[in-house]
């Protein structure tokens, strides 16, 4: 082959491309290689749990009897705090994004960051040493008024330091991530398609309705899973706040637990197969975060014909 | 069911800087309006102060009045959201609902004002505006599939369908085939022919040719220098405007000397 102008190339340049290649690549591959470690290593952990006779697990009834309370009793908090939290999130996220001045707007957005950032010992501080005082005279009215509801049974704990406590501190504490990101995404609604409903004689509602909520309902989703991932795998403030016990359906008694508090509360004081069991604990909450991302991966890749993205 | 525009002594604003002074225009029902002008000479601000589109815009505003029929759009107790479903508007891109599917989309604004619409009604007015945009043959087998998959130019009629499907008095446009091709441009122009028989339709264009060819009258808006505000400058038959223009800078204008 013979050397022409076209074969000639700039060496730096290729080398460059080469590097910034191979470092990308081997970004990717570490969180990979990293995601499999964990979950290798909660598998082998858990393996002698799994396998164990039923009367060595806590409890004596084998493992799936000790867990699945646990996992009811996670679901049930993280319930909880998205159904409080994503309604007020994407209200506060609206408001910031479409209805308040100018300089309450990023004032307000500064001070939802900011409640992220506080630790999530100080919400389970602030949880169990005022919300839990508070809020249980309102227990015993839902217990005298609602008690026919199984969820709201008698008689309500007289320390507030209940499951619903704790889905409200979760609350809480998941409301600043979804906020953030919902605001971010209804701030990127195209101007034309607003102008379009607008133009049309729709109301500033109507026009978010036309066309913010359904331009940003993939973000949203995105948000409500962050915010879910957050609440399954909080510890510190479901272990300061809630009082735990037997699984039970009502939310105002004493009682339940969820899996990251079991294994902190027990961790400390265990050794041979009851780490297993705690560490086959998380592997199953690992198991369910997959889950619902993927749900929620789901959900969002069914509707991509629609979601203003071609 | 169209309505003649009267401006009056119409100044326009943002904040402080006067973008558009003193335009005084009569805009006749039934007919094609052509606004013609240099970028930047006010002629898109001016079009959207006619449906008040321009409040969208933080700190813009209007001193004058702009009379639909006689009556006043800036008037005490006159509702924006009122004045924009009865002055429909067409944008410069094509902006169908990429959420909703072909159907939903001509039907949106109906939707806004009349919740309790039936489904033979719906279809009645999806197809006879889908036939006023001239757009029904080619998206009729496919009224469910989302309005961001058609081409650039069946977009446009999409949205010229969603204007006219809540039977407004009249049609704004703003420079509506300047994104689009030479084809896309021909069929539009052509529906625009059509849709004055019903309503008043104001364009907006930078093609002189485009002016000339679709509209009855022609407003040529011009500015003096940047940060003077714009001004109408002549106003008159579109035949009279492009071949015997009083103003000198309309002549020098349309005959491609400037701008």
């Amino acid at each position: 082959m013979t050397t022409t102008s076209l074969t000639k190339s700039r060496g730096a340049g290729h080398t460059g491309d080469k590097v910034f290649s191979a470092a990308a690549l081997a970004a990717g591959c570490l969180i990979l290689v990293v995601l499999f470690g964990v979950a290798l290593f909660l598998v082998i952990q858990a393996y002698p749990a799994l396998v164990a006779p039923p009367d060595k697990i806590q409890g004596g009834e084998g493992f799936f009897t000790y867990i699945w309370p646990l996992v009811i009793g996670t679901l049930i908090a993280s319930v909880i705090a998205l159904v409080i939290a994503t309604p007020i999130a994407i209200g506060v996220a609206l408001f910031i994004s479409h209805f308040a001045p100018r300089k309450l707007a990023s004032g307000l957005g500064y001070v939802i960051d900011l409640l992220a950032a506080i630790p999530s010992v100080v919400y389970g501080a602030w949880g169990v040493a005022f919300l839990a005082k508070e809020i249980s005279p309102a227990y015993n009215w839902l217990a005298n008024n609602l008690g026919w509801l199984p969820i709201f049974q008698g008689p309500a704990s007289a320390t507030g330091k209940t499951i619903l406590t704790a889905g409200i501190v979760l609350a809480v504490m998941v409301l600043p991530i979804i906020t953030s990101l919902s605001r971010e995404i209804f701030l990127q609604t195209p101007k034309l398609h607003e102008e379009a409903a607008l133009a049309l004689g729709a109301t500033r509602w109507e026009m978010i309705r036309m066309t913010v909520l359904p331009f940003g309902r993939p973000g949203i989703i995105s948000a409500v899973m962050l915010g879910l991932g957050r609440a399954l795998g909080e510890t510190m403030a479901v272990a300061l706040v809630l009082s735990s016990g037997a699984l039970t359906a009502s939310l105002i008694q004493s009682g339940n637990q969820t899996i990251a508090a079991e294994i902190a509360l027990n961790f400390p004081e265990a050794s041979g197969l009851k780490v297993s069991t705690l560490i086959a604990a998380g592997l199953v909450l690992f198991v369910i975060t997959l889950g619902v991302n993927m749900i929620a991966r789901g959900i969002i890749t069914r509707h991509k014909e629609f979601s203003g993205a071609n | 069911m169209s309505k003649r525009i009267d401006v009056k002594d119409l100044n326009v604003y943002y904040s402080k800087f006067l973008a558009v002074e003193d335009v005084n225009i009569n805009i006749d029902a039934k007919s094609v309006t052509a606004f013609i002008g240099p970028s930047g000479c006010g002629k898109s601000t001016f079009l959207r102060t006619l449906n008040r589109m321009h409040e969208v815009i933080p700190g813009a505003r209007v001193e004058g009045e702009v009379l639909l029929d006689g009556d006043n759009l800036y008037g005490p107790g006159v509702d924006p959201v009122t004045v924009r479903s009865q002055i429909g508007m067409v944008f410069q891109r094509p902006n169908p609902f990429p959420t909703m599917s072909i159907r939903d989309n001509v039907l949106a604004g109906v939707k806004l004002n009349n919740t309790k619409i039936s489904k033979g009604e719906a279809d009645v007015l999806v197809e006879r505006s889908l036939q006023g945009a001239n757009l029904w043959n080619e998206v009729k087998d496919r009224l469910g599939k989302p309005g961001s998959g058609l081409s650039g130019g069946q977009q446009q009629r999409l949205c010229i369908a969603r204007a006219i499907a809540v039977e407004p008095q009249v049609i704004l446009m703003d420079e509506p085939c300047s994104a689009l091709d030479p084809i896309s441009t021909l069929a539009i122009e052509d529906l625009i022919n059509e849709l004055k028989d019903q309503y008043t339709v104001v364009i907006v264009t930078h093609n002189m040719q485009q002016a000339a060819r679709v509209s009855d009258k022609t407003a040529f808006f011009n500015i003096a220098g940047t940060g003077k505000p714009g001004k109408l400058i002549e106003f008159g038959d579109t035949p009279t405007i492009f071949s015997n223009p009083t103003e000198k800078a309309t002549e020098d204008y349309v005959s491609g000397r400037f701008g």
